[in-house]
């Protein structure tokens, strides 16, 4: 493999923007989406991060992919900007609106597919952990799971052997911190990225590169239309059965608020060291305690 | 030895020293990594400050960097006066005619702005070599193999090998302290500088100082405003604002256990200073600096193996009565520096590059500008305790005074302040700065009445108003000795710490200990400014804070 044409993809998508000023809820506490701004999903920043890593240490070409309305053109300069992704592809069509997790992910095997025939094989697709909207952290896997690829989870730490075609990485295991293991995978590979995932630029030149590459996407994310790749259902030559809403298995019967916590609750106060207030205590948690032995 | 990067040079610090000798470097097509601590070149620095280029100089910074006067700078020095004052009594001297000896232009500055400007123009050039400009990186050390130097180590990086490394690092040098050339021992070898920025319209300054908007103006005090602390300050005037400041010899201000930020506001007050700023006055940002003194400390040999080193962390600067004279100097070292590997490369001797520098820099007359022989040579008399105390009697005698008052004597001293000859055999003591410059005052001056409205803000208000990125957890400096005869004197000598202030860096504590009461120094790095004064009069481990941590100042 020649150094530096290592090929990635970063998946993101927009979501509204939480953050406080920007958001809007109307008066029974629903999101208004049309006053809301739609920005690059917040966790997707952190697989943003691991593919600019990789780009800073092994040069190559980051394109990034999102499937959404002809607005997340936007989201996508708005990566261009943070990864400085070399180049930007949308999934956009009438037909892929109301997609739950699954046609989404059909749609951007469908997309990454394309991109392989048409622009260059993939060695690694980068995607968030879940979104801040959904949540569901669904999407990454299916998708790998539609490229029969591997995918890496939950990772904080990459390292990537472009010769042997591996990459090894940190994962967190089960979510639990104090747990980490070490794996490897061939590529290609789907990098799914913690939060706690941190870039590491410890050789000068990767941080020259580091700054070279940010000046050069200044100027690039100022015309991102000129790097803006639209494919339609038609491009991608997708089964309308199979994307959009009648393509979506997911059913969401209806959408409870969450319960105010009552604000006024009994407490009494006990004394640790009081043998019989104690054993009362232990005597009143007893039923909940039920079921443990079971 | 394991592999480590490899640049052909490593210039640590993007000062005048460092992006002069980078410049230089890149323009011999030499690749060239600059490494720089701030979050941006000038964010660490602070400078009065007038850069000079002088006409007997190799290189000046115009020379190097092209459009620097316009871009980085800010008003050229059209007008400069001293003034000497007795209490209310001031007598004012033109000093034109010294200031425009050997001088080509000299220009205000601030650093921020300067040096960040320097910075961009490096890496510009550096790029073109395979280097580049890197901030937010601290140099911690001197990387050695079997004891000879050969690279340096980074708190941020792995380290890197070179086969020059240009220490640039400033006053505080860690790098010249590394390899020995450099020591923090003695107060006597070291001034501090204490400084605020003060916001003024272009226009106003134009009206106030009776100037034309490309013209400025340099005033400087000496006298009784400071009490016996020898020193003195300074007023320069800058596009849209002044940078007034004071300057003292570090022993002094520790013999005279004064306070720096005192000193300052004492200047700030002084009726004189009620004819530039009104009412109206607002400090924009508080700064303070040491600075070496080069007769004393500029080194002859500043060079180990493939280091050299440039501007102040070689002691380069040129202090000497009202002169005060640092950044031109740096550039005109970090340039010949960059010549000197030049045309030693790939001499297998390591030391060959510094042994060259060290000769070009007594060639091109700039070694005899810091050091110079006629100061050696009066200091061994000036400089003693019974002399200065013989001269300063006679001084303040009836007989002195009249001697210095009379009229005579008023056109005597006007060229004797101008005369760069008599100018660097000034001994330091309190004559120079104090007794002479107050009988001058009282003699020859007028009696001034302005009222001054200015009202300097607190020290706690100062630190309040600085820029921080504290390394939480991670204090860069480690006092050593807790005893006040060890370290007591930080309390005062440091620019931000005071006795009976809470908020500083030093506090001074009275801890009860089995019955009896022991007054300890304590130390909280956060309100650090880093100008390295308790380094040099307390017990401290002193280290700079990581890349981009500590003070950030937006003026310099």
């Amino acid at each position: 493999m020649v150094e530096g044409s290592m090929r990635s993809i970063v998946l993101t998508k927009g979501v509204p923007d939480f953050s406080e000023g920007a958001v809007s809820f109307d008066e029974d506490g629903h999101l208004e989406r049309g006053k809301t701004p739609t920005v690059m999903n917040p966790n997707d920043g952190f697989a943003v991060r691991a593919a600019l890593q990789t780009k800073v240490r092994h040069g190559g070409h980051v394109s990034g992919m999102s499937m959404g309305p002809p607005g997340y053109a936007d989201v996508l300069k708005e990566a261009m900007g943070s990864v400085y992704t070399d180049d930007s592809y949308l999934l956009s069509d009438r037909e892929l609106a109301a997609s739950d997790t699954w046609a989404t992910a059909i749609t951007l095997s469908a997309g990454l597919e394309k991109y392989q025939e048409e622009v260059g094989e993939i060695d690694l697709v980068f995607a968030g952990f879940k979104s801040a909207d959904g949540e569901t952290g669904q999407t990454g896997p299916q998708t790998a799971w539609a490229m029969d690829w591997p995918i890496v989870t939950h990772v904080l730490a990459l390292d990537i052997d472009p010769d042997e075609r591996t990459l090894r990485a940190k994962r967190l295991v089960e979510g639990d911190r104090d747990e980490i293991e070490t794996v490897e995978a061939p590529l290609p590979c789907f990098v799914v990225t913690d939060p706690e995932f941190q870039p590491t630029y410890r050789k000068a030149s990767h941080r020259l590169t580091h700054k070279r590459l940010r000046a050069e996407t200044e100027e690039r994310a100022a015309d991102h239309d000129d790097h803006l790749t639209t494919w339609s259902q038609e491009d991608l030559n997708l089964d309308p059965d199979y994307i959009g809403l009648d393509g979506s298995p997911t059913i969401v019967s209806s959408v409870d608020p969450i319960p105010k916590a009552p604000s006024e609750r009994e407490a009494t106060m006990v004394d640790p060291d009081e043998e019989t207030e104690m054993s009362e205590v232990l005597e009143e948690m007893q039923p909940y305690a039920a079921g443990a032995g079971d | 030895m394991t592999e480590y990067e490899h640049y052909e040079a490593v210039v640590v610090g993007c000062g005048p020293g460092g992006a002069a000798a980078a410049a230089r470097l890149a323009d011999h097509g030499v690749e060239t990594l600059v490494l720089e601590r701030g979050t941006e070149a000038g964010s660490k620095n602070v400078s009065g400050g007038l850069i000079y280029a002088e006409e007997s100089a190799p290189y000046t910074i115009d020379d190097l960097f092209e459009g620097f006067r316009e871009e980085a700078g800010e008003r050229p020095v059209t007008d400069y006066h001293i003034h000497n004052i007795a209490e209310n009594s001031v007598k004012t001297y033109d000093l034109s005619d010294l200031h425009e000896d050997d001088t080509d232009w000299c220009d205000a500055v601030l650093r921020r702005k300067m040096d960040s400007w320097l910075e961009r123009r490096v890496h510009e050039k550096t790029s073109e070599t395979g280097g580049g400009v890197l901030t937010n990186v601290r140099v911690n050390g001197l990387l050695r193999d079997g004891g000879e130097i050969v690279g340096v180590t980074c708190d941020e990086l792995d380290p890197i090998k070179a086969d020059l490394i240009v220490g640039a690092d400033g006053v505080n040098s860690e790098l010249a302290r590394d390899a020995g050339l450099m020591d923090w021992e003695e107060p006597d070898e070291w001034f501090q500088g204490v400084k605020a920025v003060v916001d003024m319209e272009p226009d106003v300054i134009d009206d106030r100082f009776d100037i034309e908007p490309d013209e400025g103006a340099a005033h400087l005090f000496s006298g009784d405003l400071f009490e016996d602390v020898r020193g003195g300050g300074f007023l320069y005037t800058n596009e849209d604002s002044l940078s007034i400041g004071t300057v003292f010899h570090l022993d002094s201000l520790v013999e005279q256990e004064a306070e720096p930020h005192e000193l300052l506001d004492a200047l700030l007050t002084h009726p004189l200073l009620a004819q530039w700023v009104r009412d109206d006055y607002h400090e924009r940002e508080y700064a303070a600096k040491l600075v070496p003194d080069s007769k004393k400390v500029a080194h002859e040999e500043p060079y180990r193996d493939r280091l050299v080193l440039v501007g102040d962390a070689a002691g380069q600067m040129q202090a000497q009565g009202p002169i005060i004279k640092g950044m031109n100097h740096a550039v005109t070292a970090g340039a010949l520096a960059a010549d000197a590997f030049v045309v030693t490369r790939g001499n297998t001797d390591s030391e060959a590059v510094g042994r060259r520098y060290a000769q070009m820099l007594e060639k091109s007359g700039t070694m005899d500008k810091l050091r110079p022989r006629r100061y050696e040579i009066s200091r061994t008399l000036g400089e003693r305790d019974a002399v200065t105390n013989v001269v300063e009697r006679v001084l303040e005698s009836p007989v002195g005074s009249v001697a210095i008052g009379n009229p005579i004597a008023n056109r005597l001293l006007k060229r004797a302040y101008n005369s760069p000859f008599l100018v660097s055999m000034l001994p330091d003591t309190k004559t120079g700065y104090v007794t002479l410059p107050s009988i001058i005052g009282e003699e020859h001056g007028r009696s001034i009445h302005w009222e001054n409205e200015i009202e300097p803000p607190t020290l706690e208000e100062r630190i309040g108003d600085l820029t921080y990125d504290t390394d939480i957890g991670n204090p860069h400096i480690e006092l050593r000795d807790e005893s006040v005869e060890a370290s007591g004197a930080a309390v005062h000598a440091c620019p931000v710490s005071a006795e009976d202030f809470g908020g500083g860096c030093y506090r001074s504590e009275t801890v009860a200990t089995n019955g009896s009461e022991e007054t300890l120094v304590s130390l909280d790095t956060q309100p650090c400014i880093e100008c390295g004064t308790c380094a040099v009069v307390a017990d401290t481990d002193w280290e700079h804070p990581r890349g981009g941590k500590g003070v950030e100042y937006r003026e310099g």
